[in-house]
């Protein structure tokens, strides 16, 4: 027990995906400029990901690993993270239309997330078994979830700040990331992993 | 090399036949009729047709059978493209619901303007910038003309500036309108 808990902390705060290990950057920068649509993506990642960490996990140990196909495991996976992807839009537009109308073009966009296709390797790496790939996956989402909705709180205040000419946009906004992932270097140790 | 080519192939057919299944078991009931006849409507939010703006109008005709000669701003032109789709004889505007008019652009005259935003409030789109006790000014790229800022104006600051013609909004003549409806030469300028 105390095993998942420190994976759930390690994923959120130590090795935060975004801001320690770099992954998922795309949508960090591009979907956070508003707080709401920030939480909506936030939200379908979180979903997406603990699903894709489970689904290929599955994938992996019962279709790849006795066929002995584990070369195959990038492209089986881009297959899965998309299949899991098309199947929560189709799930979002029929249960939430509203969600669907926020995050419109990003939810597709989701399968090009580096960090679902990151979670579901990593999973491997470590050989995590079942359980600890659903917490690896769920940890990786609530740490993305966290930095993404702190980082549109932070971008929503600099959207009216005086920032001087050559930082305006994505500068400042690469250098806020960089702040903060400064930041999440302090929780180093918190673990151990 | 045989085996992986199975082996991924029946993964890929797996997950298609699993969102083949989704796609019939989450279809959204969504009417596409309404996004249609939306997409004909001006989209000037305008509300002049009885409802709070196009789409809601959109909807009307669909669920509630309203008829499709409510819409002042969209004209002949409108009521013929919806009877088209709708398969309903097109019919002369209602004049309950105004007149034809050539589109126009809202003005506020900003010497008088006191910033009270009534009109910022009125207004559809979101095309009047300004703040309480500030000096407003219309967008005018945003302003659909539909004149519901006009009536909340305490100090009556705000006019409708019809757009001139230019080289870019010429166009030509629509040929004499023979359905019966008030072929407005209003409509030729816009």
């Amino acid at each position: 027990m105390s095993e998942l808990a420190s994976i759930l902390v390690a994923t959120v705060l130590v090795n935060n995906f975004v801001l320690v290990k770099f992954l998922g950057l795309c949508p960090f920068m591009g979907v956070s400029r508003k707080l709401e649509t920030a939480t909506g993506m936030a939200l379908a990642t979180t979903f997406v990901l603990t699903l894709a960490a489970v689904c290929s996990y599955l994938v992996n140990v019962y279709l790849l690993r006795p066929l002995e196909l584990e070369y195959l495991r990038t492209i089986a996976f881009i297959l899965v993270i998309a299949a899991v992807v098309q199947f929560t839009e189709m799930l979002v537009e029929k249960t939430s239309p509203l969600l669907h109308q926020v995050l419109g073009i990003y939810l597709p966009l989701i399968t090009t997330n580096c960090a679902v296709l990151g979670v579901a390797l990593l999973n491997i790496q470590e050989s995590h078994n079942f359980l600890e790939s659903l917490i690896y996956g769920l940890g990786a989402a609530l740490g993305f979830s966290l930095v993404m909705i702190l980082f549109a709180g932070i971008r929503e205040r600099l959207a009216v700040a005086d920032v001087p000419a050559p930082f305006r946009g994505a500068s400042i906004a690469l250098i806020t990331a960089g702040l903060m992932a400064l930041g999440f270097m302090g929780f180093a140790g918190l673990v151990k992993v | 090399m045989f085996l992986a080519i199975v082996a991924i192939a029946t993964l890929s057919a797996g997950f298609g036949l699993l969102l083949g299944f989704a796609a019939v078991r989450f279809r959204t009931e969504g009417d596409p009729v309404v996004d249609r006849i939306d997409s004909l409507l001006p989209q000037t939010q305008c509300a002049q047709c009885g409802f709070p703006g196009c789409r809601p109008y959109a909807a009307a005709i669909v669920s509630e059978g309203a008829d499709i000669n409510r819409c002042p701003p969209g004209g002949d032109a409108t009521i013929r493209a919806l009877a088209d789709l709708l398969d309903r004889e097109p019919k002369p505007l209602d004049p309950e619901r105004g007149v034809v008019k050539p589109r126009a652009v809202a003005v506020i005259d900003e010497e008088v303007c006191i910033g009270c935003t009534l009109c910022i409030q009125a207004c559809p789109v979101d095309a009047i910038l300004g703040a309480g006790k500030l000096m407003h000014t219309v967008i005018a790229d945003e302003c659909t003309g539909c004149e519901l800022c006009v009536e909340p104006c305490p100090v009556d600051c705000i006019d409708m500036i019809e757009e001139p013609v230019t080289l870019s909004t010429w166009r030509w003549p629509q040929p004499v309108d023979s359905t019966g409806g008030s072929g407005s030469p209003a409509r030729q300028a816009g």
